[in-house]
């Protein structure tokens, strides 16, 4: 849920506060805004171009460049797909092709309904596990498409994990 | 306390863990754990234990090799062997309590094997004649499976931080180098440069503050081995980054992992925060003067962010955007202190180097190419799976013997090594060694040792286009060869996967292909054009079909497919309502 900009502005400056590890940069702002709220909002970008002496371009120089940094609120739940070549080679273009259409969507982006954010995936990380996708950052693997979607909808009726 | 005090205590406790009245019950939950559910058959496991009002030590551990059996969980009751069953589900994780932690029976074809001097349980094979077991030779990945990473004293039982006690105690930093330098150890990290040279750059500087750097990054698809000893034995890591550092001078390490990655990521950190409440990271180690200090960096979402001048850019919270060299990291490195770029798996090794010697570590393994090899083994095979062989066997016995041969009525046509920017190799490349040079000389690479097999179901030309793909997402846009030629390279691809090549298109492949490589700041230009480069000559027909006869002769690319394209946008942009103050 979209926070008011003094509550948003609060969340923002406790996030980049909140940080353990001693080194605190730009890109570890960011990921711990991210963390925090679940996306980058342009109170964001001033925030952490204050706290690190820096513009507001060179932060967002930053943010855009990484694909994991998101813009806009997020939906309820996260929905992410491999597409490396061993979940290619096992599947994942039947995975991806299904999910897409179940979400009624052409490409990478949040459905209408405000329950599904969907990414593509370069590797997951289990390749062994191949074809695997990534519900609510809980992996699922040797899945296929028909077993994708039955659990994209049992996430749809668990709590928002948006983050 | 001293390091024979801390000893004593670390085995006095590992002695009560392995002689516990109470079933201790091990889980893998690695990566391919975590994927195929053992967080899940935790949650049961407890629930029914509670309900049952049974008591057990459960312990997570890490991987053990053998990823196909995950969810892979063990079981020892006291004065018994371990017992290990494979493929746990939360349905049978129930008939396992009921039948052998109460009933002490079993269904033996449920059970994998047993480990330990106590023999069998029930009539099941010992595990170590399986030849996933059998076949491996464990070094870096020595302690997975057995210890649980969230404990430093079962790793300090198990020889943990002997290595660095030595060092500390009995040799100069000279000598670690030389111990290294000796051994033969390359650089784990794809470009296989010898380790102990890597390090004596770093010496001649008098700089106070020098940064040994860790890379597991490895946003390589169909590699997990860096991730894999981070999850499953975070401390030999620790104390090999502790040895670079003496061995090199330096005063901190850097252990840089991707977001995202929060098993690594939240394991390194309580491996960390222990070493330090335990003395063994801090000032005046083991009271040898010596002080070095860890800590964790994540980098977003780049492939590139692995490359190392690109790493230290992320470090200092910058786009991973490679640097021109000279000057070089050893000169001018992260925040510019000279450094040093390790792979995990390198400086996971050199524990047991300077434990055992270089001797002993030369004699593994083959040529110039010592030591193990950590194998991501995906793809078309019965069981793929993260194993630790010596380096020299031959890819046969990798599939046959670990990948337990190819799927049912499929047989092998390609292997996809090194990762995407490595090479494609055809099914006549058998009898090829896991050598860093034979394999180089081959047209591929072993580099971070992913092995990705492909069936004769495969088409060679929608793997080309995959890993085309790949390339030209990470691309991080510096140079224009890469992020043009990729594009350019990718449309050529695409073009021919849907039948509608045009002339001379496999020469201009070559003519980006070369510009690329002359043209590009780090490895993933230069190297960009390797994967259609080593395909062409072992899948030209398949190549020929698409552009010639308008077929592909597996069928896989007559349904169009959906294929990422990158949205990295390559100038710094600015933010709509937003203004600089």
């Amino acid at each position: 849920m979209p926070a008011d900009n003094e509550t948003l502005r609060k969340q923002i400056i406790e996030a980049i506060a909140s940080q353990h590890r001693p080194t605190v940069t730009v890109l570890s702002s960011l990921l711990a805004i991210q963390d925090a709220i679940g996306y980058i909002p342009n109170e964001a970008i001033e925030e952490v171009a204050v706290q690190q002496d820096t513009t507001v371009n060179a932060v967002f120089g930053v943010a855009s460049f990484y694909p994991n940094f998101r813009f806009t609120p997020p939906n309820n739940h996260s929905i992410e797909v491999c597409w490396g070549p061993t979940c290619h080679l096992e599947g994942s273009s039947n995975i991806l092709q299904a999910v897409l259409d179940y979400l009624d969507l052409k490409e990478e982006g949040d459905t209408q309904d405000g329950e599904f954010s969907f990414r593509f995936n370069t590797c997951l990380g289990a390749c062994s596990q191949a074809p695997v996708i990534s519900l609510n950052h809980e992996l699922f693997g040797k899945i296929s498409p028909d077993e994708s979607i039955k659990l994209i909808k049992e996430i749809k009726s668990s709590e928002p994990k948006h983050i | 306390m001293n390091f024979e005090e801390l000893k004593d205590k670390a085995d006095q406790e590992w002695n009560l863990l392995n002689d516990s009245p109470l079933p201790v019950i091990r889980v893998g939950t690695a990566m391919c754990g975590h994927a195929s559910g053992a967080f899940r058959v935790i949650e049961e496991l407890k629930s029914i234990l509670s309900e049952k009002k049974i008591d057990a030590i459960i312990e997570e551990v890490g991987c053990l090799g053998l990823c196909y059996a995950e969810p892979l969980i063990d079981i020892k009751k006291q004065g018994q062997s371990r017992l290990f069953f494979n493929n746990v589900t939360t349905d049978s994780i129930n008939t396992i309590v009921e039948e052998y932690l109460i009933n002490n029976k079993i269904d033996t074809t449920s059970t994998l094997g047993y480990l330990g001097s106590e023999g069998p349980n029930f009539n099941e094979p010992d595990l170590n004649s399986l030849p996933g077991i059998a076949l491996q030779e464990r070094i870096a990945l020595r302690n997975a499976g057995h210890t649980s990473p969230g404990d430093i004293l079962q790793y300090i039982a198990n020889g943990g931080y002997g290595g660095l006690h030595k060092a500390l105690s009995s040799m100069e930093p000279s000598d670690v180098i030389d111990e290294v330098k000796n051994s033969g150890l390359r650089g784990r990290g794809g470009a296989a440069f010898p380790t102990g040279v890597k390090w004596s750059f770093l010496v001649g500087s008098s700089n106070p503050t020098k940064y040994i750097l860790c890379n597991c990054e490895e946003g390589d698809p169909g590699a997990f081995n860096d991730k894999g000893i981070l999850e499953s034995d975070p401390h030999t890591l620790l104390e090999g980054l502790l040895i670079a550092g003496y061995a090199t001078g330096a005063s901190n390490g850097i252990v840089f992992i991707r977001h995202g990655h929060n098993g690594p990521i939240n394991r390194t950190e309580e491996a960390i925060k222990q070493a330090k409440e335990l003395g063994i990271l801090g000032k005046n180690i083991f009271g040898s003067g010596f002080d070095f200090d860890i800590e964790v960096s994540l980098t977003g979402e780049s492939y590139v962010a692995g490359e190392e001048t690109a790493l230290m850019e992320a470090v200092e919270g910058k786009r991973s955007m490679p640097r021109y060299r000279p000057p070089f990291p050893a000169a001018f490195g992260v925040w510019g202190k000279p450094s040093n770029i390790n792979n995990v798996k390198s400086l996971s090794y050199t524990p047991e180097i300077v434990s055992k010697g270089a001797e002993w570590f030369s004699s593994i393994g083959v040529n110039k190419s010592t030591g193990t090899a950590i194998v991501c083994l995906s793809g078309d095979v019965n069981k793929p799976g993260l194993y630790e062989v010596p380096m020299g066997l031959t890819l046969k016995q990798v599939i046959d013997d670990l990948g337990g041969g190819m799927k049912e009525h499929q047989t092998l046509k390609l292997l996809q090594t090194g990762g995407p920017l490595g090479g494609v190799l055809g099914p006549d490349s058998t009898d090829i060694h896991i050598d860093f040079d034979e394999m180089r000389a081959a047209g591929a690479i072993f580099g971070s040792g992913g092995i990705i097999v492909g069936s004769n179901e495969v088409c060679a030309v929608d793997l080309t286009r995959i890993l085309v793909a790949f390339c030209q997402f990470e691309s991080c846009g510096k140079c224009f060869p890469c992020r043009l030629g990729m594009e350019h390279l990718l449309e050529i691809v695409e073009r021919i996967s849907n039948f509608e090549s045009q002339d001379g298109d496999m020469d201009l492949m070559k003519s980006v292909g070369g510009t690329m490589e002359a043209g590009s700041l780090c490895g993933h230009g230069q190297l960009g054009f390797g994967p259609i480069r080593s395909a062409i000559p072992h899948f030209e027909k398949d190549f020929r079909s698409h552009i010639e006869d308008g077929i592909c002769p597996t069928g896989s690319c007559n349904n169009p497919k959906i294929v990422p394209k990158n949205t990295r946008p390559y100038a710094q942009d600015f933010v709509v309502g937003v203004k600089n103050d």
